[in-house]
């Protein structure tokens, strides 16, 4: 009976797909330009032409990303933290961390990064690296760490006081309560949603293009310019969907699986 | 003379806990109206009141969790306040144990148990690991120290928090209605760890619901209504010949809720187990 329905549902949910993917195609086939956009965005020769330099270029973005990923992981718990902080005397570390969490969240990324990457080399100042990687790492850092902390408090902030009360009844320390028993569990539950974040900040390296940093997206527009043919920046398409969709899925399963952790979990 | 003063005074011992005018608002609300209580050494006394009559509040201020309004609470004849930079301190020297338990979860049994000792007492890991052992191997918990709490039954997991509340060898352990949360059939294992406790000499403040067992194993009663401590005094005089008549109604409640018929006398104990809903 289950089994049944279960293979009915399969049944109408591949046929609805397939009506409406031959609905779409039709549509757009059809339509009198057809021809001249396949020849300007999907291009079989250069793809093939333009699928190496690409990929090669995406080793770059590849760099931009990890590094900035280790970065942001520590950066954002401090952030996190220092937003948490209740004693009075570190006001001001509280206050800065809100201030910088509200700005690098509610100014556009491109903004940032034309301001920090441009403007800042530009003061000249001794000992300041010039090069457009730094910069480019520099920004992504700074805006993913602020989105990385609200993640990593909402995850502090999601285990449930009476833990944080059974570590201090214990004698332990407010920052010793923190440690060993609310950051650990907060990690956990935060994993999915940062690697949300992670997919973000992938998809963003190729804003540093700007700056002239040779990365995928920069190498197909180069290519682009030369042939006057939008099929490179298909073929980078196609690479950060390589990446993101694996990722994108693992995100689900994780979620599913805390939720049902949740769900079956005795407390 | 000055001599003799000195030496009449250290020779009264001073209470191992003491609270004085203790006041606790909440918003508006006064929870605690002057609460004066003090425990001597080995005693163990139980809280008796309604839900809402301030124990829980009573229990959570003695132990520094929660700052008071007025009043004084004072450790080994110490003062100590949630306000003080030693306040840590004291927790170590404060046991509590909840209602909900509130094990950790990310944390095995062992782990759980071995905490404290290892980062609030700053004990190496092996030796505090030595102290878990040997707390969990004396309330029948052994086998079970490298399990996850939530593989534990309720009962199981509250002698752990009992474990985790001893192992950093608090002077009085203050127990917060730890058996409302458990199953009727587990209470008793949970009971029998307490009343072991008690045997071997160990200062506790318990609120309770359980009657029995609170006229078995405390050595004085106090009755709470309304955030003010009512009276208080030795089981058989508080169940056998209660003076205040809001206490005198407030067992009178409890008792109807007890199997019909029960027939007791003034002065002989509980013989059931009598559960005040709640």
């Amino acid at each position: 009976m289950a089994t049944g329905s279960a293979r009915k549902g399969l049944l109408v949910a591949t046929l609805s797909t397939l009506v409406v993917a031959a609905l779409v195609a039709y549509t757009i086939g059809s339509s009198p330009a057809w021809p001249e956009v396949q020849k300007a965005f999907f291009d079989g020769r250069y793809f093939s032409t333009s699928l190496p330099k690409v990929a090669g270029a995406f080793f770059i973005n590849v760099q931009l990303f990890v590094l900035a990923e280790l970065l942001i992981l520590p950066i954002g718990l401090l952030i996190a933290l220092a937003r948490s902080i209740t004693a009075p005397a570190l006001a001001p570390l509280r206050i800065f961390a809100t201030i910088y969490v509200d700005f690098f969240r509610g100014v556009p990324s491109i903004l940032i990064i034309y301001v920090l990457g441009f403007g800042v080399p530009a003061l000249q100042i001794d000992g300041i690296p010039k090069e457009p990687f730094f910069w480019a790492l520099v920004t992504l850092v700074l805006i993913y760490s602020a989105y990385v902390s609200e993640v990593y408090r909402a995850g502090i902030e999601s285990i449930h006081p009476s833990q944080e009360r059974a570590a201090r009844a214990l004698g332990l320390t407010r920052v010793q309560a923190l440690r060993y028993v609310v950051v650990p569990q907060a990690m956990r539950r935060v994993i999915p949603p940062l690697l949300n974040d992670f997919i973000g900040l992938q998809k963003d390296t190729a804003l540093v293009s700007i700056l002239g940093v040779v990365e995928t997206f920069k190498q197909a527009q180069i290519l682009k310019a030369a042939s006057f043919n939008f099929t490179p920046l298909m073929t980078t398409a196609l690479i950060f969907l390589i990446i993101t969709i694996p990722m994108t899925r693992l995100v689900d399963r994780l979620a599913a699986k805390d939720r049902n952790a949740q769900l079956g979990g005795t407390r | 003379m000055a001599t003799a003063k000195r030496s009449a005074r250290t020779l009264k011992v001073a209470p191992v806990l003491e609270l004085k005018g203790m006041k606790k608002r909440y918003g508006g609300k006064l929870v605690l109206d002057g609460i004066n209580l003090s425990l001597a050494e080995h005693e163990v006394v139980c809280l008796i009141g309604a839900s809402g009559s301030g124990k829980s509040t009573l229990l959570r201020c003695a132990d520094l969790l929660e700052p008071i309004d007025a009043g004084q609470i004072s450790l080994e004849g110490e003062r100590v306040a949630f306000e003080d930079r030693s306040a840590d301190a004291t927790r170590r020297r404060l046991g509590i144990v909840f209602q909900g338990f509130n094990l950790f979860p990310h944390l095995t049994v062992l782990e759980n148990v071995a905490l404290a000792p290892r980062v609030a007492l700053g004990l190496i890991p092996a030796a505090a690991e030595r102290r878990a052992k040997e707390l969990l191997k004396s309330l029948g918990l052994a086998e079970k120290a490298r399990e996850y709490p939530d593989r534990l039954s309720g009962g199981q997991q509250q002698r752990v928090a009992i474990a985790r509340a001893l192992a950093t060898e608090p002077k009085v352990l203050l127990l917060d209605e730890i058996t409302s949360a458990l199953d009727p059939v587990l209470v008793a294992e949970v009971l029998e760890t307490l009343r072991s406790l008690a045997l071997s000499g160990m200062t506790m403040l318990i609120a309770t619901h359980e009657m029995a067992f609170a006229a078995d194993v405390a050595d004085r009663i106090c009755y709470l209504e309304d955030g003010r401590l009512i009276e208080e005094g030795t089981p058989e005089k508080i169940f056998g010949a209660p003076h205040d008549p809001r206490t005198k109604e407030f067992l009178r409640r409890v008792r109807a809720i007890s199997a019909p018929g029960a027939k007791r006398r003034a002065g002989t104990r509980v013989k059931r187990t009598v559960r005040a809903k709640r």
